[in-house]
């Protein structure tokens, strides 16, 4: 901004400067108090959690340095490999199965169907409920006792067989189930509004050279949806990575430790077990596997957007 | 020695804080608990409304959560915020960790006052006491060692109680046959913890459950007779029906008060749940401790501990409050309520119901013999790092995740691990 365009005999140079300064500065004032409570409550404490990962504070923090002691006891922890075979399992299944689902349902929903304006929210209605009732109402409807296994026997289906959620080895599945059933009409909308999004003039030409239907989604759609992709899978993986309260309201961790993730067992290492320096790593190592996933994405959306 | 600093920080604030009352008209109290639930509520009620007729004012601060998780959480952050309540309910370990830190007020002299030494068993004031002073009023003794039985289901099998194992498998076998669940169980680690308490008690008694849950002895803790355990707890998980992961323990309870399962192995507040539902002891329902385990009680006890302010004496409303806890009225009013046994062990039994009476027996006698001992289930008999190391190897069993074996592997691989 320069001031050649104002008439230096409208305004007294000096005001003109005045106001200059004040608009330079004006943003970064009303931006200051929240950079600073952003600075402090997100960047600060995270540098705290590392610090405390460093230490042996148990049920108070302590702040004597102790080196990387506190990692050594994460990863001698059978629980804690478990909580990673886990969230590799949930988040793998979980990312894949909802933005395959997703595409489909939002390539099904853009034929110009009629009663578009009604699936819609209907498939986006489970992202508006909490993680809690999602998880609860899926209990309710997995556990064999009371939910979809015995209304199969009432109804003189005797041989029906559905006992995932106390199954140890299966009851990580029920997660990926309850998981997909909420996030998958987000993803939907996601892509619906990506596929609203492309030239409609590009899938005529395509029809015109005589592409079939599968191929146009295949050889046009598919690959002009890639920036939807990333978005999707950047979202999906770190609500994956975060998923507690889905956990402790469906199967608590449980049956045996068969569900544990990294959440449910930092919260419990730090907060329950006394053991806050241990919880502090597993949060580092969370942080750390986060970022790993979220900063390539930054830096490739930055430096797009520079060129 | 920088935690203590610490808290002494937050002391101080919190001091100056607590500054201000010197012209403070009545005494009050801020309670932090976690008695939300029908009947604990109602217990907690008759604390409240003793000190009000004293003009003690009360503030109730409750953070509801079996097991006081949610509330230690919240006592710690407000410990650090330099603002802690005048009182908390607390249970073992936790309180020698506050004592530690030097956060909890001296009730000694009260203490002294009141008979406190000889009324209240030994085994508890061990966790009553840091350093030769009281820092913690228990208010009650839950015994862990009980099973629950429905008198409509036992009649159907018939035969008598059993008073050992081989008894309890072959009543359980009964029931089976008959068609009936034989063991209703909560699927939650503690839980588990809970049963598993019962079963090295009754494998190899008093002697082995100290050496191996509470002094965690490595030889021990491998021996021949904690395999006995192991392999009883695969058995005994053997006669839960098949939908118990993640029950609460309550749900279970109903299982036993509907006459749909035969027993639960659980606490003393399993209790309240039949009362609530209008069940008369020895009538609907029958109460006896773990086959083999007569005589042996594995105690929980809730107390309150009281948190220095100001001058780091007790104030009017914490002494009124840590005094009338102590008394014996409130303890027989409080713990009838409760499901529990009284802590103070000259309390008349004469309120009390058949289970309760029981109760209170059973607690003497064991006191005598010197085998009550503190469930490292519920924390009384290891540290939290412990108790939890333990228990994810027994839930690991129990829910089948891993065999018999493999856990009597595993189990002091994880308790040296937590160390």
């Amino acid at each position: 901004m320069s001031t050649t365009t104002i008439d230096p005999g409208a305004i007294p140079r000096e005001r003109a400067n005045r106001r200059e300064v004040l608009q330079d500065w004006l943003p970064r004032i009303v931006l200051a108090p929240s950079f600073a409570i952003i600075l402090l409550f997100v960047y600060g404490f995270i540098l705290w959690t590392v610090y405390l990962s460093l230490t042996h504070s148990r049920m108070m923090p302590v702040y004597t340095l102790t080196g990387f002691d506190s990692y050594e006891r994460l990863f001698a922890q059978p629980s804690w490999w478990m909580a990673l075979k886990n969230i590799a399992i949930f988040g793998v299944l979980y990312v894949v199965i909802c933005v395959g689902l997703g595409l489909t349902l939002a390539i099904l929903l853009d034929q110009k169907i009629r009663i578009e304006g009604v699936l819609r929210p209907i498939y986006l209605y489970p992202m508006a409920v909490s993680f809690i009732v999602t998880g609860t109402a899926w209990k309710w409807f997995l556990n064999p006792g009371t939910g979809l296994e015995k209304t199969m026997h009432d109804w003189g289906w005797t041989s029906f067989h559905f006992d995932w959620l106390v199954n140890a080895d299966m009851a990580i599945y029920t997660i990926v189930i309850a998981g997909v059933w909420q996030a998958t009409g987000f993803c939907m909308a996601m892509f619906l509004a990506g596929l609203r999004g492309i030239d409609g003039e590009i899938m005529k030409a395509a029809q015109i050279d005589g592409a079939s239907t599968y191929a146009t989604y295949r050889r046009i759609v598919i690959p002009a949806l890639r920036p939807v992709f990333l978005s999707a899978f950047i979202v999906l993986t770190h609500m994956a990575i975060k998923s507690y309260d889905l956990v402790i309201a469906l199967t608590g961790g449980g049956p045996g430790n068969a569900t544990e993730l990294p959440s449910t067992f930092m919260y419990s290492y730090t907060f329950t077990r006394n053991q806050m320096s241990v919880g502090a790593a597993s949060a580092v190592i969370m942080l750390m596997t986060v970022a790993a996933i979220i900063v390539p994405y930054l830096y490739s959306e930055l430096r797009e957007r520079k060129q | 020695m920088f935690r203590k600093m610490l808290l002494g920080a937050a002391m101080a604030g919190a001091a100056v804080l607590g500054m201000q009352p010197a012209a403070r008209a009545a005494d009050s109290v801020e309670v932090l608990h976690w008695w939300t639930s029908g009947g604990e509520a109602a217990g907690l009620a008759v604390l409240k409304k003793a000190l009000q007729d004293q003009g003690v004012e009360w503030k109730d601060a409750p953070v509801a959560g079996g097991g006081g998780s949610g509330a230690m959480t919240t006592l710690k952050a407000r410990m650090t915020a330099g603002n802690p309540p005048s009182a908390s309910q607390m249970l073992g370990y936790a309180i020698t960790d506050w004592a530690e830190a030097g956060a909890l007020a001296d009730l000694t002299p009260l203490a002294t006052a009141n008979h406190w030494d000889t009324a209240i068993p030994k085994a508890i004031q061990k966790f009553s006491t840091y350093e030769g002073k009281w820092i913690a009023a228990p208010v009650n003794v839950h015994s862990t060692n009980w099973i629950w039985v429905s008198k409509a289901a036992m009649d159907k099998i018939g035969g008598p109680a059993p008073t050992n194992w081989d008894e309890l498998v072959a009543v359980l076998d009964k029931a089976k046959a008959a068609g009936i669940i034989p063991l209703a169980q909560g699927g939650q680690a503690w839980q588990e913890a809970t049963l598993f308490d019962s079963i090295v008690l009754t494998t190899g008694g008093a002697d082995l459950y100290q050496k191996a849950l509470i002094d965690l002895d490595p030889a021990t803790l491998s021996s021949p007779a904690m395999h006995t355990a192991f392999q009883r707890l695969a058995k005994i998980a053997s006669y839960a029906d098949k939908n118990f992961p993640g029950r609460d323990w309550n749900l279970a309870t109903a299982m036993v008060i509907k006459g749909d399962a035969l027993l639960q192995v659980m606490g003393d507040w399993a209790k309240g749940e039949f009362i609530n539902a209008k069940k008369v002891p020895g009538q609907d329902f029958l109460c006896f401790r773990f086959p083999g385990t007569q005589g042996t009680v594995t105690f929980n006890a809730d107390q309150f501990v009281f948190f220095k302010r100001g001058s780091g004496a007790l104030d009017g409303g914490q002494t009124k409050m840590a005094t009338d806890i102590e008394s014996p009225v409130f303890q027989s009013a409080f713990n009838v309520i409760k499901g529990s046994a009284p802590a103070r062990t000259d309390v008349s039994d004469a309120a009390f119901d058949a289970c309760g009476k029981k109760g209170m027996a059973d607690l003497k006698e064991a006191v005598a013999k010197n085998t009550l001992l503190g469930s490292s289930a519920q924390g009384y008999g290891v540290p939290p790092a412990i108790q939890n190391a333990m228990s994810d190897v027994i839930t690991k069993e129990f829910e089948g995740q891993i065999t018999a074996d493999q856990a009597f592997a595993e189990f002091p691989k994880a308790i040296a691990a937590a160390k």
